[in-house]
């Protein structure tokens, strides 16, 4: 058979039947698999037992959510001058958060008692401590070197001076019983971020040191201040420092709650320093050791830089626990945040059945965002150093975050 | 003609040899802390002898001389001493801990696992819960439990009651209380007994599924022995346990278990606040364990409950109970912010009450902070063991 009579026949083919030379496009699948609707069956009711979690949740979201909008911004009141703004009246039959009250302590919250024509000093530290803490924590900030530097030597220094106040400078002195607010929240929170790390690093050394002397001494600080609650640390800072010093010296209330908030957030920031420090294989002691560089020298330049670098997001963490522990001066007699709200909410020209959970409310957002942004941003950069390093950090990916055994649950 | 080397090890001054420097950077340690030590006593000394105050642990033995809202133990103000106000701060401490500690590990799983569901509702509302809950103080939490919600209630007069004969007001929480009468240690006698048949018959049957392959049927055996045998007891001996209901008076209630408010929002707050970190305990510990572990049981036929129980959970403890361990001692500390909201607490009654009596502040401090030392120590020395015992053993 030649050529041309096959293609003959093709042809007679085409005129008889239909041959089909393209694929048929796809079908779109089916509804139930795709889109929102797909979404909904594969995420919220695969089975039974999902559907019943599901109306559970919703349950519970609309037993909680509601309220909580009703209370905070619907039924809230917005404007007034004293208690009768936030009363039950006819006009009023629902009364939600308080927020003149807020309004009108807004600065007591913040700057305690503090003298008013001082108080440029308060913004002038905030805005200091912004300055700094944003140059320090911009990854990609120029001169973070002199960043670091900034925050831990000369950022206290200033804040001192500024704060307490200098006679020289022309900046009168301000006791510090008339501090109060967020103001003392952040000094409290800022000396034990700035004194715990440098201490915590030197124990964490000591209890990793040849030395039976300084290890024991390291050990036995370590594990009795974490074995107590801060409060009897705060204790013993309030009434047996004062005992254990000359009368003349007698240090001030703030003082004695910035020893004991620094020295319990110290031995925390140890143990997390240690733990860095165990990751540290053995090769790179090694390694400085043939270099020829001495303990302090293999320490600053090889083996901390490291160690710390795995620990920051720890670190972070940690310094967020502080944050939310300097809340408890208040047994010392400090007025912190909280306990300026706690303060304000018994004042009379404020007395409302809404008045204390609205400065509870008020209290909560802002912990809220303060220690929510901090855990943030460790996160954050826990990521960026994982990328950051490519050989270490993908080993350590697949040692700490193996592939999740997800759903055990509703696992076929 | 060759040079003669130096034999023996080289000659260094003492300044730069080893061993010298560490003894004496450990002697210039121990001195300096010796120093501090010593001022301090010296210093602690001279100002309580200028203020009168006594020292020693005489005031052990002296009349307490105030009153406690809540005493697990027989305590009067009269007649009892501060070491038995010490120890009924401590029995306090330790219920509000032990409840605690058991209600936050149940609500702490819930919330790590259903981290981890495939609900995706239910795992964004438990990550929901965390981020919250770990994010606001715990004394925060403290006091919006107790002022903004307990205090909040309405009083005696007009209770919020509750199924089952329980009222709640601002005064508290009150409980019907089961009274026993004689013949009710045969009831419990019949449970203790319940268990260890149920225990019995599972040993029995594991001994069967070995022998045989095939497990007999114990569960309902076991419930119904658990319930049964107890409930016959308790009616043949006459229905010994009596449940006396608190009675509403016209000014007060009478009768039941009373529940003071600052138990209540301790227990409450503690719970709320240690579940949200016990739940990301659980949830990176289930996590660390692979994938394949799963898949592996799967292809060997274990069906997702065996699995869980076989396979996952033996291999996620490991991870899990050190840290787990940890926030129980950290609830048990926390429970201190008691000092806050007025539960009699060990640092309530103790480190404040006693210690503005007596003035004795070193001693009193210092005993307090002993016994939270000691529970630590002893938990620790627990788990290490634990952990000695399921470590894995690596060939």
């Amino acid at each position: 058979m030649s050529a041309g009579a096959v293609t003959d026949s093709h042809q007679r083919a085409d005129q008889a039947v239909f041959v089909r030379r393209e694929p048929s496009p796809a079908l779109p699948p089916p509804v139930t698999l795709t889109g929102p609707i797909g979404w909904l069956r594969a995420n919220l009711f695969s089975s039974v037992f999902n559907t019943c979690l599901t109306i559970i949740a919703v349950l519970l979201i609309a037993w909680l959510v509601p309220p909580m909008i009703r209370f905070l911004i619907i039924d809230a009141v917005w404007t007034g001058n004293d208690r009768d703004a936030c009363l039950v009246t006819e006009l009023q039959p629902r009364v939600g958060a308080c927020w003149p009250f807020i309004g009108e302590r807004l600065a007591y919250f913040t700057y305690g008692s503090y003298p008013i024509a001082e108080r440029w000093r308060v913004d002038a530290f905030f805005a200091l401590l912004a300055f700094s803490t944003a140059w320090l924590l911009w990854l990609d900030a120029p001169r973070r070197g002199l960043g670091a530097v900034n925050f831990f030597v000369l950022l206290p220094i200033a804040s001192y001076l500024l704060l307490s106040g200098a006679p020289i400078l022309g900046l009168p002195a301000v006791d510090t019983a008339l501090w109060g607010g967020m103001m003392v929240t952040i000094v409290v929170a800022s000396v034990g971020i700035v004194v715990s790390l440098p201490l915590g690093i030197l124990l964490a050394l000591g209890r990793r040191s040849k030395m039976p002397a300084v290890k024991l001494l390291s050990v036995m600080f370590i594990e009795f201040v974490r074995g107590v609650p801060l409060i009897t640390v705060l204790f013993m800072a309030s009434v047996m420092l004062p005992l254990f010093v000359p009368p003349s010296w007698s240090p001030d209330k703030l003082l004695r709650a910035l020893v004991g908030v620094a020295l319990f957030s110290a031995a925390y920031m140890a143990e997390v320093v240690r733990a860095g420090l165990q990751g540290i294989p053995r090769g790179q002691y090694e390694a400085a050791a043939a270099l020829g560089l001495g303990y302090w020298k293999t320490m600053g330049l090889i083996i901390l830089p490291q160690a710390l670098r795995i620990t920051i997001p720890i670190v972070l963490n940690n310094y967020v626990a502080l944050f939310k522990d300097t809340t408890l001066v208040f047994v010392v007699g400090i007025f912190d945040f909280l306990k300026t709200i706690e303060v304000a909410r018994n004042d009379p020209k404020w007395a409302t059945p809404v008045t204390s959970a609205t400065g509870y409310a008020f209290a909560a957002i802002v912990y809220l965002i303060i220690c929510y942004s901090m855990s943030l941003y460790a996160r954050r950069l826990e990521l960026r150093l994982g990328v950051a390093e490519p050989r270490r950090g993908r080993a350590r990916r697949r040692l700490r975050v193996p592939e999740g055994n997800g759903g055990v649950l509703g696992q076929p | 003609m060759a040079t003669v080397l130096p034999s023996g090890p080289p000659k260094v001054p003492l300044i730069h040899n080893r061993r010298f420097r560490s003894i004496a950077y450990q002697i210039v340690l121990s001195a300096v802390v010796l120093f501090f030590v010593y001022e301090a006593a010296r210093n602690a000394i001279e100002n309580l002898a200028r203020a009168n105050i006594a020292t020693g642990f005489g005031f052990w033995n002296v009349t307490a001389g105030f009153d406690i809202s809540q005493t697990l133990i027989e305590y009067s103000a009269q007649t009892s001493t501060n070491g038995r106000a010490f120890l009924v701060g401590l029995l306090n401490t330790l219920l509000v801990a032990g409840l605690g500690i058991v209600f936050a590990t149940l609500l702490g799983f819930v919330i790590g696992i259903s981290r981890l569901s495939r609900n995706w509702l239910l795992a964004r509302l438990a990550g929901a819960y965390v981020e919250i809950i770990r994010n606001v103080p715990l004394l925060l939490q403290l006091y919006f439990w107790y002022n903004a919600v307990l205090k909040a209630l309405p009083e005696t007069r007009d209770n919020v009651v509750l199924r089952g004969g329980i009222f709640l007001n601002n005064r508290g929480l009150f409980l019907p209380k089961p009274v026993f009468e004689l013949g009710s240690g045969f009831v419990f006698e019949s449970i203790a007994l319940a268990i260890a048949l149920i225990i019995a018959l599972n040993v029995y049957a594991g001994r069967r599924q070995r022998q045989t392959g095939r497990r007999p049927r114990v569960l309902a055996a076991s419930i119904a022995l658990l319930i049964g045998l107890p409930v016959a007891v308790f009616f043949a001996t006459g229905t010994p346990i009596e449940i006396e209901y608190p009675q509403l008076g016209r000014f007060n209630i009478s009768g039941g278990v009373e529940v003071l408010p600052e138990f209540v929002a301790l227990t409450f707050g503690l719970v709320i606040y240690t579940a949200a970190f016990i739940g990301e305990v659980v949830r990176s510990g289930i996590t660390a364990v692979a994938k394949g572990q799963t898949e592996a049981a799967y292809a060997l036929g274990l069906r997702p409950g065996l699995t869980l129980r076989l396979v996952v959970v033996p291999q996620a403890m490991r991870v899990i109970v050190p840290p787990l361990t940890n926030q129980y001692l950290n609830l048990t500390k926390n429970s201190s912010l008691a000092v806050a909201i007025g539960y009699p607490d060990l640092v309530q009654v103790f480190a404040g009450t006693v210690l503005v009596n007596t003035g004795q502040a070193v001693e009193v401090v210092a005993i307090t902070m002993a016994v939270y030392l000691a529970i630590s120590l002893v938990t620790s020395l627990i788990l290490n063991w634990y952990n000695a015992r399921i470590a894995l053993v690596e060939r």
